[in-house]
This record gives structure tokens, C-alpha cells and sequence, in this order.
């Protein structure tokens, strides 16, 4: 059967037409999608496409370092290193293993598991001291990354470790003025952003971006590292005579309230901050109690920790007393060895009685009776305002963290017992840096100081970049009162019971005190001195406390032969020449 | 039984299409280029041989070269009466890779011989074409009649089963083929407006059917909200970071791991990326230009026969052409169809270039 083929018609061909332009219709329409994707919604995708394919390697800023009064460096940096390996960058895998197990004291096994591992990044160990850094980048082996990193370190160890703190595995501060001063000190870290593929292995070729860190500003603060070490000697020595479970020191300004020094023994290694610093054996502890105890190590007992003050509020009392005119330094008191109060008979800690006294002699005797009368005669709304108005109810200020606040009766639930036990400084609670905060203010002509050790902010070559400025109120005491405080004080410590603080030829106020912690079964005490030179014009004011010492506990047995050490070496380092020659001269 | 033509035209001997051979060899050259450029990272990883991909895409493209050289010079009405013949062996190969084919990414759609990996719905595809020719050459029906259309569409129904069972868009293309051929060989307009909205109404009943394909439409709509729109995602990224100049040949980062297999079909994105809007552009329009090339030669075909197949392989290669790009940008919801010439994959091109062949030997008695 034959046949032709069959021909082509003129529709065919027409329809044949119509589907191309069909065709190119829609491959117009495509290339229009294509305009919209590349040029309007290019900038999206690309944003999108570089955060895929851009990995960002942290590096850390040098962490500001803090310097005492004298420039002394108290916290800084010591460069560690971190290595990795990088899997698909080895060419030699049995060199790198050995060299590392032999520099790095690693066994082979985990080295190897490590080095063979297919990741884009395998750290094989942090904090490498730089020294073995630079040995293993000297071998130059290919796939082995040294990076180096920032370690805190503070020279002098155990020194001032509650009020400096230190520095957690990121470099941010964990406690003490670390913490307080983290954003002076922490700087700005750089980045490295390195372009990888999907496996996240970075691409040779591709330049890397780099952002520079910027180092932290460095912190001066007003301790003095001679003055804290020598008060932390002093502290150390009396805790272990009197086997007292702690001693803090604090020094002062007390016209303008510059912390010289804060010790509280026992100190803890700030190298070294998660062991405990008695020998404690951790094996038994669970993570829970261990840190705990950690933070019991931690705490520093100037600030975070209040107790009764006991006779040294006796100061506070003496100025409202003075300042409302309720009492004159002549006024006569008579001591029997206690007073009745309401139904309560309160003793003096003489039970024999001090008898016939005036105010001053009072003083000097630390008499309780004479210190009730001037509590009594101010009366509840009285003693509450003044309270108050010497700043006793706000927390100081203080430039570290955790300051504890007072712990006092409400005003309405005062009845005259209460207000005669808080005359002598019981059965309410302050923090130490309260106390001589209080003290200095009204010491000082009556100038509520903020307590404070950051001085200067300063810039890596040593400019001053911001001066550090604190509240201070004024006319909380007038200048009068202040210095008829000032010159009772002064006669306690020549004539009274602050006599084991006399240093011949230096003019000290001072006060003792004796308190006995809560609950009072116990037995336990904390013996005090608070002290100031010179008398008339004081630069420094010094607090000794002596937690729970054995044995002999009175305040101004223990702890104000403590302060008088503290002073005689003190004074002279701060310029206050001895008055000998000139007493000699006026007499 | 031979079939008679005239002499005239059997003898002619008029030159083969320069213009489309040279579309050709260009297109091959350059998807080459692109295959090396967007396959040399997989590569590598998986075959610790950066050019791994190229290499078999050479041989293919070897191959197929050779095939269309042969073809080109031989008379296609010749070969139209081995068209039943072929359409058996590709049905044959169809079942067989039901049952003995290998799979390669979760798709069993290969029959492999020793080193030789073939995928028989390639085939298919020009096996269609020559066969529905043949049908339309053959046929006592009238050509403008429901009859010819029903027995065009049910001559395609067994291998448009067959390959569809375990690759969906390929069955489409067939399908599309012959929805093509149709049209140009009735001369009615009308009915095809009807085909046009039973085909959308079948398309939707067919997508609401299952739930994950009703997912894969909210994907479409919001790629970066759904796990499942990676891929879509990942193209966008590297069409989108291409920008107008792109950002050079061999300089993309999307191909290096991020859009997953990138030399297959999402190959056209990793072009954007590197060569921009402009290179992208001048791809389609590569791709323009070839259709229009197979539109003339089926414009001028000595007689229906040449008509039809020129314009079967326009069909096929415009369906693909457009589906690919406008899947990787996202226009309609994803499904895995190749760009021609320069997506990865040896029977692809082998046939591609057969196809051409062909087109080239209809080309050479043009009226």
C-alpha cells in the first residue's frame, strides 16, 4: 500500500508560531522574575548568602588592668593559647600527634581521636602557656592553629582578693570591682569573619575581614598595695593569735572616703579562686554545698556581712547627743553598774559601776548607762532622725557589689528599751563600711562621704580618661559637734579605753568595742576599733574587727594594739610627720 | 514499504542548518563550562576528582556529538518507520527499570551496564516524538477529528504511566509533547482552550489529592518558612548574590555545599551567581535562539512529518528550558526537570543532541 506523505498545511505552520511566541512569552517573563531576584531583591539574598557563609572567630580584647594608688598593677593579663586542628588542613597527621602528645603531655589516644576527626574545628586543649604556643607554631605544622587568648592574672595573689574579684572563663567579672568596673575593664572584642563552605571549612583565597579588638581601659583605684599588704600582715597575725575565725581591717579617707585598704582574713588565691583556701577536702561535697562554701570564701565581710557594732556606735550616739544639745561634754552622769530601763535592768560592762563622771569621762570609760541617758534624753523620733540624717539607713555607696543594707527596728515598734540598747550599738545591725563611713562623715566636719576605690579611669598609655566623681552631702553634723567628737575621741585614746591605740607623738581618736553575736548563749564576740589620725585633722580613719577571737576578747585589749601597729606605720608612709618636736616647742 | 517522496526533495542535498548546529555546539561548550565550574566542589568531596562530573558529561557529550553527526546525515523519513520499534524498546527499557534500575539520590531510575548508568525515560522522550509522528503519518483518521486526538493521547499513555510511576515531570514533559504536537496538527484553536482548563482543573484535583503536595505549594509561597524550601532557598541565595555581573565564573560560594547537588537541576542558579543577570540572560536567550532555530526548520519541513518533529523537540526542549528556570527562581513550586545541555547527566545530553540531530537532518530538506 503506498502512499505520500502527508504535507504540511499553512495551519500548522501558523500554530507552530504561535507556540514559539508562547515560548518566548514566558522566557520573557522568566527573564523579568530574573530582573526582580537579581536587582531589586539582590542586596536581601546576598545579606542572606554572606550570613550563611560567613563564620566569625571571636578575638578577645585585653581586659583593662587594675592599678593601685601608686600605679602598682594589681590585675592583668598573661596570653594563653588554644590549639585546634583543623581535619581537612593535615597533611601529616602521625607528626602533629606526636608533637602534640610530647608538648601537651596528652595521651595519644585522645590526640588521635581528635586529629582524625572529620570537623571543621577540633580544639585540642585552652590555656597553654604561651611560651609552648609559640613552640608548637614553630613547628609549622599545616592544619595545627595556635590562637592566642587572654588569661587574668594578679601578681600579687592573695592580696586584696575580695575587693579586686576575678574573672570568669569568658574574661567577665565574677565578683569584687571586676564585676563593678566589667564595662570600664572589658573592651571590645575583634572578629576575624572567614568565608566557609557548607561543611563549614573555611576557603584559602578569600581574604579574611578582620575587626581589631579594642583593649579595656585600665582602673586606678585608691588602695595602696603597701598598706594593704602591711594591714593584711596585721590581720593575719591577730587571727592567728586570738584563732579568731576572721579579721577585717579597713583603712580610709576620711574626707573624701578613698578606701586605702580592705582586708579580710582569710584571703583566697585569685589565681586560683574555686579552691577553697582552708584545705577543705571537696572529694565529699556535692557541686551544690562546694559552691557554697565558695561563696562564703568570696564574701567580703567590710560589705557584704553586717553585725551589732556595739560601743563604736557609741560615736553616733555621742554626736546626735552633742548636736541636739541634749548633753554637754561637762554634763555629770552617775554609773551604778547598770540602769533601769522600763522594767529592764541594763548593765554597764563594769557591774561595779563607773560612778560619778562627766560625758567625756564617759566616753573614755565606754560607759553604758551614761550612753543610755543621752539616748533616753533624745527620745525615739529624735534618735531615728538623726539616724537617718547621718545616712545610716542608705547603703553607702560603695563601688562593689553586694553591699548589704542596715538592719533596724521600725520607728514604730521602738519603745525605750530598744532605743537604750541601739545608744551603745546593739540590737540592730550595720555593715563595717557603714560604720566607718558614718564615722568619717562625722569626723570630718559633717560631710557624708561615698567610700570608694576607683579613682581613674585611664587609657592604655596612661592618660586620664574619666575622673571618677561621688556624692558627698554636707552639713549632716555641724562643724562644732564634729570637733567635740574629735577631741573626745582623741581623749579616749589618751586617757581612756582606746589607751592600747596611743603611739607617742601622734594625736588618735578612736573607740572600742565589744559585741556579742546573736544568739548570745553562744558565747561568741566580735571585738572592734575604730581609729583616726591625727585627731584634729584626720587623713585616715581605721577599722579593726575581729571575728570570735579565743581567749581574751575586749575590743580594746586586741584590736586597738592592732590598729596602733597599723598606724605607726601607716602615718609615717603617708607623710604625717610624728607632732614630738612640735608638742615640745608649744610646751 | 518504502515511502515515496519527491525526488527533488530527497535530493536536494540542501545544506544541514548551520545556525542551529553552531546554537548547539555552543550551548554544549558552555554548559560544559558551567557543569566543570558548578560540579568541581561536589566533586572533589565525593570523588576526590574535581573534574568527576565534567568528565562523564565529556564523554556523554562525545557521544552524542557522534550520535547527531550520524543522524544529521541520515533521512529522518527513514528513521520514522523505525518509530514503533523504538517506542516498544522504550517502553521495554521503561518496565525494566521498574524492576532491575538502580537508584541514585532515592529515585530508582537508572539501568546500569558495568560502568554505563543510562536513564530510559530520556529516551522516552524522543521515542514520543517519533512516534507520534509516525501515528500522525500513518493515521486513516482525520487529523482535525476528536478520534486523532484521543488516539494521540492514548499512543503516549503507556509510557507517560510507565516513566510517571517514578518521575513526575518527565511524564509531564511527554505529556507536554504531545499536548504540542496536537495543537500544531489540528487546526482548531477552540478545543485547546478546553484541553488548557481540564489540564488545570486535573492539575488541581491532582495536587489537593495528597497533603504533601498541597505542602509543597505552601512551600512555594514561603520557601524560608518550611525545612522542605532548602533547596528553593538556597537557589534564590545564589541567583539573587549574582547581581547583575555575577560574581565570575568559578566564584561562587552557593555550589559549595549549600545548594544541594548543585550541578543537577539547580544548575541555572549557580549560573546566575556567577555570571549575573547578564550570563544569565544571555543563557536564555542561547536557549531562545535555539527554539527559533527549531521553529524555522519546522516551519520549512518538506512535508508534515518534518513539521512535527522539528516541533516536538522545540517542545521539548522550550517545556524544559522554561520549567527548570522557573522552578529555581522560585515562579512555580519545585519539581526536579534539567536544564538541556548544561544540567548534569549523560543520557540527557546523549539524547539532547540526538534530538538535534535529527532536527539537523530535517533541517537539510527544507522547501
Amino acid at each position: 500500500m503506498g502512499y505520500s506523505m502527508r504535507k504540511n498545511k499553512t495551519y500548522n505552520k501558523k500554530k507552530i508560531v504561535i507556540v514559539f511566541f508562547l515560548c518566548v512569552l514566558m522566557l520573557l517573563g522568566l527573564a523579568g522574575r530574573l530582573v526582580y531576584l537579581m536587582i531589586f531583591r539582590s542586596d536581601y539574598y546576598s545579606e542572606k548568602a554572606d550570613d550563611l557563609h560567613e563564620r566569625e572567630r571571636e578575638i578577645k580584647a585585653a581586659r583593662g588592668k587594675i592599678l593601685d594608688a601608686n600605679g602598682t598593677v594589681l590585675a592583668a593579663n598573661r596570653t594563653v593559647c588554644t590549639i585546634s586542628v583543623i581535619h581537612s588542613q593535615i597533611e601529616e597527621p602521625e607528626e602533629v600527634i606526636r608533637m602534640l602528645c610530647s608538648e601537651l603531655g596528652l595521651n595519644e589516644e585522645s590526640v588521635r581521636a581528635r586529629v582524625e576527626k572529620n570537623s571543621s574545628i577540633e580544639r585540642i586543649e585552652t590555656n597553654v602557656d604561651k611560651e609552648t604556643g609559640d613552640r608548637i607554631r614553630a613547628y609549622g605544622y599545616s592544619g595545627v592553629k595556635v590562637d592566642e587568648d587572654f588569661k587574668r592574672y594578679y601578681p600579687y595573689g592573695d592580696l586584696a582578693s575580695k575587693v579586686l574579684g576575678f574573672t570568669g572563663s569568658d574574661n567577665q567579672g565574677i565578683i569584687g570591682l571586676e564585676v563593678k568596673y566589667d564595662e570600664v575593664l572589658e573592651g571590645i572584642n575583634g572578629k576575624i569573619l572567614t568565608t566557609t563552605d557548607a561543611r563549614g571549612i573555611e576557603l584559602d583565597g578569600i581574604g579574611e575581614s578582620r575587626v581589631e579588638p579594642v583593649a579595656g581601659y585600665d582602673l586606678k583605684i585608691s588602695l595602696d598595695a603597701n598598706i594593704q599588704e602591711y594591714c593584711q600582715q596585721a590581720a593575719e597575725k591577730a587571727m592567728e593569735e586570738k584563732q579568731a575565725d576572721g579579721v577585717s581591717v579597713l583603712l580610709m579617707n576620711p574626707q573624701n572616703g578613698e578606701i586605702y585598704a580592705c582586708v579580710n582574713v582569710p584571703e583566697f588565691d585569685l589565681n586560683d579562686p574555686f579552691t577553697l583556701n582552708d584545705g577543705t577536702d571537696t572529694t565529699e561535697l556535692s557541686e551544690e554545698e562546694l559552691q557554697d562554701l565558695r561563696n562564703q570564701m568570696w564574701r567580703n565581710a567590710c560589705i557584704n556581712d553586717t553585725y551589732e557594732p556595739g560601743s563604736t556606735f557609741k560615736i553616733i550616739t555621742m554626736s546626735a547627743g552633742l548636736e541636739a544639745g541634749v548633753v554637754t561634754p561637762e554634763d555629770t552622769f552617775s554609773c551604778p553598774g547598770y540602769k533601769i530601763v522600763e522594767d529592764r535592768r541594763i548593765h554597764c560592762h563594769k557591774r561595779t559601776g563607773h560612778g560619778a563622771e562627766t560625758f567625756v569621762q564617759g566616753a573614755q570609760n565606754s560607759c553604758n548607762p551614761v550612753f543610755i541617758e543621752v539616748g533616753l534624753r533624745l527620745g525615739v523620733a529624735s534618735f531615728c532622725d538623726y539616724f537617718r540624717k547621718f545616712g545610716l539607713m542608705d547603703k553607702t555607696g560603695i563601688d562593689l557589689p553586694g553591699e548589704a543594707s542596715t538592719i533596724m527596728h521600725k520607728e514604730e515598734n521602738i519603745g525605750q528599751v530598744e532605743l537604750a540598747t541601739m545608744s551603745f550599738g546593739q540590737s540592730f545591725q550595720i555593715t563595717p563600711i557603714q560604720l566607718a563611713t558614718t564615722v568619717s562623715s562625722l569626723i570630718n566636719g559633717g560631710t557624708r562621704v561615698t567610700p570608694h576605690f576607683g579613682v581613674e579611669v585611664l587609657d592604655g598609655d596612661g592618660n586620664v580618661v574619666e575622673t571618677l566623681k561621688y556624692d558627698s552631702r554636707d552639713g549632716i553634723l555641724s562643724e562644732e559637734t564634729s570637733q567635740t567628737v574629735r577631741e573626745i575621741l582623741e581623749s579616749v585614746v589618751s586617757e581612756g579605753s582606746g589607751k592600747n591605740a596611743y603611739i607617742e607623738g601622734y594625736e588618735i581618736g578612736g573607740k572600742t568595742a565589744t559585741s556579742q553575736t546573736l544568739p548570745r548563749s553562744a558565747n561568741r564576740y566580735i571585738s572592734s576599733f575604730l581609729g583616726f589620725a591625727p585627731a584634729d585633722d584626720p587623713v585616715v580613719l581605721g577599722i579593726c574587727i575581729i571575728n570570735n577571737p579565743q581567749g581574751v576578747y575586749y575590743g580594746g585589749t586586741i584590736c586597738a594594739p592592732v590598729m596602733r601597729d597599723i598606724f605607726s606605720n601607716v602615718l609615717p608612709y603617708l607623710g604625717i610627720e610624728k607632732e614630738t618636736t612640735k608638742k615640745l616647742h608649744d610646751g | 514499504m518504502p515511502m515515496k517522496f519527491p525526488d527533488k526533495l530527497s535530493q536536494s542535498g540542501k545544506k544541514t542548518d548551520s545556525t542551529l548546529l553552531v546554537l548547539v555546539v555552543l550551548l554544549m561548550a558552555a554548559g560544559l563550562v558551567l557543569l566543570y565550574s558548578t560540579s568541581a566542589y561536589n566533586g572533589r568531596v565525593k570523588f576526590n576528582d574535581p573534574a568527576y562530573y565534567f568528565k562523564k558529561q565529556l564523554f556523554a557529550g562525545i557521544l552524542g556529538l557522534a550520535g547527531m553527526y550520524l543522524i544529521a546525515h541520515m533521512d529522518y523519513h527513514r528513521l520514522l518507520k523505525y518509530a514503533p520499534l523504538l517506542y516498544l524498546v522504550s517502553v521495554g527499557l521503561s518496565t525494566a527499570v521498574l524492576f532491575v534500575g538502580s537508584s541514585i539520590n532515592g529515585s530508582r531510575r537508572w539501568l546500569t551496564l558495568g560502568p554505563l548508568s543510562f536513564q530510559p525515560s530520556e529516551f522516552a522522550k524522543v521515542a514520543v516524538i517519533l512516534f507520534l509522528t509516525w501515528v500522525t503519518e500513518r493515521t486513516k483518521q482525520k487529523l482535525s477529528g476528536w478520534r486523532f486526538m484521543v488516539l494521540v493521547f492514548a499512543s503516549t499513555v503507556p509510557i507517560v504511566a510507565l516513566v510517571g510511576s517514578n518521575n513526575l515531570s518527565t511524564a509531564v514533559i511527554i505529556l507536554g509533547i504531545a499536548v504540542i504536537l496536537i495543537f500544531v496538527t489540528n487546526p482548531r484553536y477552540l478545543p485547546f482552550i478546553g484541553i488548557g482548563g481540564a489540564g488545570i482543573a486535573l492539575v488541581t484535583i491532582f495536587l489537593s489529592l495528597e497533603s504533601y503536595r498541597l505542602e509543597r505549594l505552601a512551600i512555594w509561597r514561603n520557601p524560608e518558612a518550611y525545612e522542605k524550601g532548602f533547596q528553593t532557598i538556597q537557589g534564590l541565595y545564589a541567583i539573587g548574590s549574582g547581581g547583575i555581573f555575577g560574581k565570575g565564573i568559578g566564584s561562587s560560594l552557593q555550589k559549595l555545599g549549600f545548594v544541594p547537588e548543585a550541578q543537577n537541576d539547580m544548575i541555572f542558579s549557580i549560573i546566575c551567581e556567577e555570571t549575573g543577570l547578564v550570563g544569565a540572560c544571555l543563557v536564555m536567550l542561547a536557549f531562545g535562539l535555539l527554539i527559533w532555530r527549531l521553529m524555522v526548520t519546522s516551519v520549512h519541513a518538506p512535508d508534515l512529518a518534518g513539521t512535527l518533529i522539528a516541533a516536538g523537540i522545540m517542545g521539548h526542549i522550550a517545556i524544559q528550558v522554561i520549567l527548570n528556570i522557573a522552578v529555581v527562581t522560585n515562579t512555580i513550586p519545585n519539581t526536579g526537570i534539567t536544564l538541556p545541555f548544561i544540567s548534569y547527566g549523560g543520557t540527557s545530553v546523549a539524547f539532547l543532541l540526538a534530538e538535534m540531530g535529527l532536527a539537523l537532518s530535517v533541517s537539510r530538506y527544507e522547501n
